[in-house]
């Protein structure tokens, strides 16, 4: 188990209070002008030689994307935005980050800022964080009066101002390129890839774009040193994460622990157990909603971590572990993630825009045991069709939850719908008949 | 894709006051000049919230005047996002999340409760007036499930009983406290924490 005194958020549950005063007891803001005094390249080495690697989902290393910017500020200024657009069901990690640690993603987004020539910055929160953005707003507000922000930032001579943007309840605007489409105030669908947005991204501009817990680390990092945090983990899975465990357990919480920590620890010993005892666990969706679930054998022994999470076929993800325990109905959990899918599918990519709804309405008659026995396959090749043929990563996102079901509970779906379908038995039934028409008696 | 429903009742009129469009005009200057299209999510809000939470036609095309953006622009947008009411809602609009992590810890109990005390139908006002409701996708406080949100609040760890003592506090004019309902600080892990032990609450 992480030891105390490693844990970055010291204060996740709120002991001390979000201000500036005692975000500066804890260690915030100390040292931040000589940080970015020893240059952008030394921060982004220091940030390669830390293996961080994105807390947003889908892992990618920090040190990495920012070293994609642009060295030198041509005739477009560049951009950092920040993606606090946390909408992903099972998570709410950085929802604590930004009511009880804000001074650590503005200090974040200092640095971070410095490393990539930005001299603004705007953090997409979505809208139903209102009170969560208002106290961020506070935080910056106490920074600017502090000399923390604006034209010489905690005296690094770096010009910075921070912007809160609000989302409206769109979880597509998670995805990146559909955040700044957002921020330049049009609908959130996402834009095709390439051009990254590292080099045409807000208004055209060079722009990164962070998840607030990726932000949040990076100050600690640099203090202790990349070294310190790579010690922690295992090579490329490196550091703390915040876990958040809910569900069927006994005490569902947030907790920030070392990377690469069994599944099984997290949730015996930080959630309390699964309600009914570890055997009445059926499944885990290990990374938030739209990451595959894991049966109970490989529960016992996962690590949680991103190399470990895609060996056993799953994903890291946003870390948002969901506990499903036996009392529930396996099949009706997922038919409910997708019905989540297909209500936030923007609309953009054929393939999710009709396939969500299909896989919503499939599951939701599987559930029922309404469904034939070959409907199953027919699910799966829903999911393939989706997979792979979008813009942006929420056809992946829909489709492996459900490929998830199937591979580890086929048995019984099968179970629930084994009959065949009409036409089967009827072999004289011309093949394009409407077969709703066949279910009516006088038809 | 969510269905929304245009309101058949329109304002004729609409037009930010005063404090409005002070609090407009400072943020346009948060976009780069030759950029103001940006501040249509922020301004959708302000109207909402001036027009008692919900968007008239009458306000898209005041907004898309003082953007400089075609109408249909902002139309686009205040249809997309589900956060824009295009109809009228309740004065105390509560908003259920019933996304799979809440429907583990029995979300759907709070949706019954909801259609027995408030109205049978989402997006229906009940009987007087006050109130109305409406099932959502995750509102991202799954630790705390299950949950809601009521106007800006969000009210967690609920369970039918409390939900019920929540509407009828609403009914008697009481704003009833936000935060969760099993006495929890945040998303500590309820009675067996064990990190960061040496703070302050722990």
């Amino acid at each position: 188990m992480l030891e105390d005194k490693d844990r970055i958020f010291q204060n996740l549950y709120n002991d001390f209070g979000a201000d500036l005063t005692s975000a500066k007891q804890r260690g915030d803001w100390q040292d931040t002008k000589e940080i970015c005094g020893k240059g952008r390249e030394w921060i982004i080495n220091e940030i390669k030689a830390s293996e961080l690697r994105g807390r947003g989902g889908a892992g990618f290393p920090t040190g990495l994307k920012w070293s994609f910017a642009p060295k030198e500020v041509g005739s477009r200024p560049h951009y950092l935005v920040i993606n606090a657009d946390e909408s992903e069901p099972g998570t709410c990690k950085d929802r604590d980050i930004l009511r009880f640690e804000p001074h650590k993603l503005i200090e974040g987004c200092l640095i971070a800022s410095y490393a990539v020539n930005a001299h603004k910055c705007y953090i997409y929160i979505r809208g139903e964080y209102f009170n969560e953005g208002q106290k961020l707003q506070t935080a910056i507000d106490e920074a600017y009066k502090d000399g923390l922000l604006g034209k010489n930032s905690a005296g690094t001579d770096w010009e910075l101002d921070i912007y809160i943007h609000y989302g409206a309840g769109a979880y597509i605007c998670g995805e990146e390129t559909a955040l700044l489409e957002s921020i330049e105030g049009k609908k959130g669908q996402p834009r095709l890839k390439p051009p990254f947005p590292a080099l045409i991204g807000l208004y055209g501009c060079p722009t990164i774009i962070n998840n607030v817990e990726t932000i949040s680390v990076v100050p600690t990092i640099l203090r202790r040193g990349g070294k310190w945090f790579s010690s922690l983990g295992r090579p490329k899975n490196t550091g703390s994460k915040i876990y958040c465990i809910s569900g069927n357990v006994n005490n569902p919480c947030n907790v920030e622990e070392e990377m690469g920590i069994p599944l099984k620890e997290l949730i015996e010993k930080h959630a309390g157990g699964v309600i009914g005892g570890w055997d009445n666990l059926k499944a885990v969706i290990p990374g938030g909603s739209s990451m595959p679930l894991l049966p109970k054998e490989t529960c016992e022994t996962i690590k949680m971590d991103f190399d470990a999470c895609v060996e056993n076929k799953t994903g890291l993800g946003t870390a948002g572990i969901v506990v499903i325990n036996k009392d529930q109905d396996i099949i009706k959990c997922m038919a409910r993630i997708a019905r989540f899918y297909k209500h936030e599918s923007c609309g953009q990519c054929t393939p999710c825009r009709e396939g969500s709804g299909w896989m919503w309405r499939m599951l939701e008659r599987m559930a029922k045991g309404e469904a034939t026995r070959d409907e199953v396959d027919m699910l799966l090749d829903v999911t393939k069709q989706i997979e792979g043929h979008t813009i942006c990563a929420f056809g992946e996102g829909s489709s492996w939850p459900v490929q998830g079901l199937i591979r580890n509970f086929k048995d019984e779906i099968i179970e629930r719908n084994k009959f065949d379908p009409i036409v089967k038995k009827q072999k004289d039934i011309p093949y394009l008949v409407d077969q709703h028409l066949l279910e009516k008696e006088n038809a | 894709m969510a269905v929304k429903k245009i309101s058949k009742v329109q304002p004729e009129k609409f037009e930010f006051n005063k404090k409005n469009k002070e609090t407009a005009d400072s943020i346009i200057k948060n976009y780069p000049s030759g950029k103001q299209q940006s501040a249509v999510m922020a301004l959708l809000y302000l109207a909402q919230k001036q027009n008692d939470n919900w968007i008239p036609l009458s306000a898209m095309k005041y907004i898309a005047k003082y953007l400089d953006m075609p109408y249909i622009k902002v139309y686009e947008v205040a249809t997309f996002y589900s956060m824009y009411n295009l109809t009228p809602v309740g004065k105390y609009f509560f908003q259920v999340c019933t996304t799979t992590p809440c429907m583990l810890r029995g979300a759907y109990n709070l949706v019954d409760v909801c259609k027995r005390k408030i109205s049978e139908e989402e997006n229906r006002l009940s009987e007087d007036g006050k109130t109305s409701w409406l099932e959502v996708e995750c509102l991202g406080a799954c630790v705390n499930a299950p949950m809601l949100q009521l106007n800006e609040d969000y009210y967690e760890d609920l369970d039918p009983t409390k939900l019920e003592q929540i509407i009828d506090k609403i009914s008697n004019g009481e704003v009833p406290q936000p935060g969760s309902y099993r006495g929890r600080l945040s998303s500590e892990p309820e009675n067996t924490r064990k990190t960061l032990i040496g703070n302050k609450n722990a």
